[in-house]
């Protein structure tokens, strides 16, 4: 028995390995998946090409080449990496993270779905600004775009279902879909319920670091208006 | 030193193997969708197989060559000439300066792939030539090729002599691979196989798929009969791989092939294997394929066979490029 378990191993295609520690979104069971994400990407391992952590499961993409035995896939002999790592787990330390405090701009202007969500919630848009920015949300992984980050839980009294259909989206744009709220890094079509925006570029091809939050950072927002938003601008370029 | 497009294709990218190692920032993989061409166009130039190549669509981009290259085509056969006379895929090509590289005609496959001997003067980001049309990066300038782009590339082999005034010579090497157009594509199970009925596991693996027109970089759409869940679990959001085939709510199914997200939220029922996906990135909508089972340890096996085939040639190559200079230069 290791702290990791229960977990169960299965193959991603014939090139990858996903540990799956359940179907659940729950902060715990993400601490364990970033835990052994940070652990692995640690570890100098020429076999693994890539690792994807997600809410409930981490992904390891590995090359096949560099398993060879004659009655082992290479699924297996990954898997048994994995395994002996996990019994050795007093040499997996918590996880790192950081916190930010990031400024959106909850103005009508931009926050194109506040009166619907202020409708079917039977919430003035204020006390929805005000529930939106009085949690510290930890960001559970990033996908769909480079940069977008999923981020929970929001407090249920503002969560809502995503649209339908997608719309055309804004960079920096800030949402809510279900219990999770996120900024779309890019102009993009999205499903999200708009509250506001951020002026905070989270994505910057340029950088050598262009990705502004990694998964397990914790991030809290505060709420700026117009002006600060265009002033927050303007300081940029 | 510089090739130019004289005239824009539909979608035409620089890709290489694909960027690893930031899939955790959201930022996908891209990459060639047929790799198993844009190697072979590599390795019979002797050139390392990760190295950038363009990728072609159809109706595709023109190309002058303003210098002397060494060039070879992989992959779909888009009838390519150079000033209008025919020259062959998968045979290194000396090509002169102030020729013209056109595609004339549709014939087989879906995606060609140019790999110049000289080395391409391109971006690289997050450790890759691959463009991401999304984030607008990597490649030429993280876009599709446009008319008067220039790219430079070095000069690569004086062969002004092997040339001899002529508007281009065919090396005496070639490989004997040609798209393969079957259309029974193996896969492995995925995790969330068993949420299918046992009827519809059968019909899965029973009926002809067609690919619809929503095929693209990012996946292909199929149309055929609904495939009905047990249940209406929801998936919490996870990764997702090239080949994932996922069944969305209406149904129906769609593979995700080079450009796809980093994580996803639909039951991956299957997953095409990767010895066939250069297959299946060959496909255009309208054709149809079938699902065909196979296990983890055949898929393993092919793929190895696949890497093994492209290496032995490349070195094979290698040397054959360094004899034939020698004799010609």
């Amino acid at each position: 028995m290791n702290p990791f378990q229960p977990y169960s191993f299965f193959p991603l295609g014939d090139s990858a390995l996903t540990i799956d520690f359940g179907n659940i979104i729950s902060e715990d069971i993400n601490k364990k998946v970033l835990r052994l994400f940070q652990h692995l990407k640690t570890i100098d391992d020429h076999s693994i090409i890539d690792l994807v952590p997600a809410y409930s499961s981490l992904t390891v993409y590995y090359d096949v080449a560099s398993f060879q035995h004659p009655d082992k896939t290479a699924f297996e002999l990954m898997a048994d990496i994995l395994e002996e790592l996990f019994s050795k787990s007093s040499d997996i330390h918590e996880e790192e993270s950081n916190y930010f405090e990031i400024p959106v701009c909850y103005s009508k202007k931009f926050a194109l779905d506040i009166d619907y969500i202020a409708e079917q919630n039977q919430l003035s848009s204020e006390e929805i600004i005000h529930i939106h920015t009085s949690k510290t949300y930890k960001v559970y992984m990033l996908g769909f775009l480079p940069g977008f980050t999923y981020m929970g839980e929001v407090d249920h009294r503002i969560s809502i279902t995503r649209k339908t259909a997608p719309v055309k989206l804004f960079p920096g744009a800030v949402g809510i879909a279900g219990r999770q709220t996120g900024i779309y890094p890019l102009e993009s079509p999205g499903g999200w319920q708009i509250i506001g925006r951020t002026p905070v570029k989270v994505f910057k091809k340029e950088d050598e670091n262009p990705v502004l939050f990694h998964p397990g950072d914790e991030v809290k927002f505060y709420s700026i208006t117009e002006d600060e938003f265009k002033n927050y601008q303007a300081r940029r370029t | 030193m510089s090739l130019r497009i004289t005239r824009q294709g539909v979608l035409d990218t620089i890709q290489d193997l694909g960027r690893f190692g930031h899939q955790y920032l959201g930022i996908n993989c891209n990459g060639a969708m047929d790799k198993f061409s844009m190697q072979l166009a590599n390795a019979l130039l002797g050139k390392e197989l990760n190295a950038p190549v363009i990728e072609i669509h159809f109706p595709s981009s023109q190309i002058l060559f303003e210098r002397e290259a060494v060039i070879c085509i992989a992959g779909a056969d888009f009838l390519p000439t150079i000033n209008d006379r025919p020259i062959p895929l998968h045979h290194p090509v000396a090509v002169n300066k102030k020729t013209n590289l056109k595609f004339e005609k549709f014939q087989t496959g879906a995606r060609c792939y140019i790999s110049l001997f000289n080395e391409l003067k391109l971006d690289k980001w997050m450790n890759s030539y691959s463009t991401n049309l999304k984030a607008g990066t990597g490649g030429f300038d993280g876009r599709g090729l446009m008319k008067n782009d220039v790219i430079a590339f070095t000069n690569g082999l004086n062969i002004s002599k092997l040339l001899h005034e002529r508007e281009f010579v065919v090396f005496p090497w070639k490989a004997n691979d040609i798209v393969d157009t079957r259309n029974e594509i193996e896969f492995i199970i995925g995790s969330e196989w068993h949420w299918l009925s046992k009827d519809a596991q059968d019909l899965f693996q029973e009926q002809w798929f067609q690919i619809t027109n929503e095929a693209d970089r990012m996946g292909y759409q199929l149309a055929g009969q609904n495939l009905e869940a047990k249940n209406n679990d929801q998936l919490v959001s996870s990764a997702v791989c090239f080949g994932t085939v996922q069944l969305l709510p209406n149904g129906q199914l769609i593979i995700l092939m080079a450009d796809h997200q980093t994580a996803g939220g639909y039951p991956r029922i299957a997953h095409v294997i990767s010895a066939y996906l250069p297959i299946l990135a060959q496909k255009k909508p309208n054709d149809v394929i079938r699902f065909k089972m196979t296990s983890l340890e055949e898929a393993e096996k092919k793929l190895l066979n696949q890497k093994k085939y492209l290496q032995q040639l490349q070195i094979a190559c290698k040397f054959r490029l360094e004899e034939f200079l020698h004799a010609h230069l």
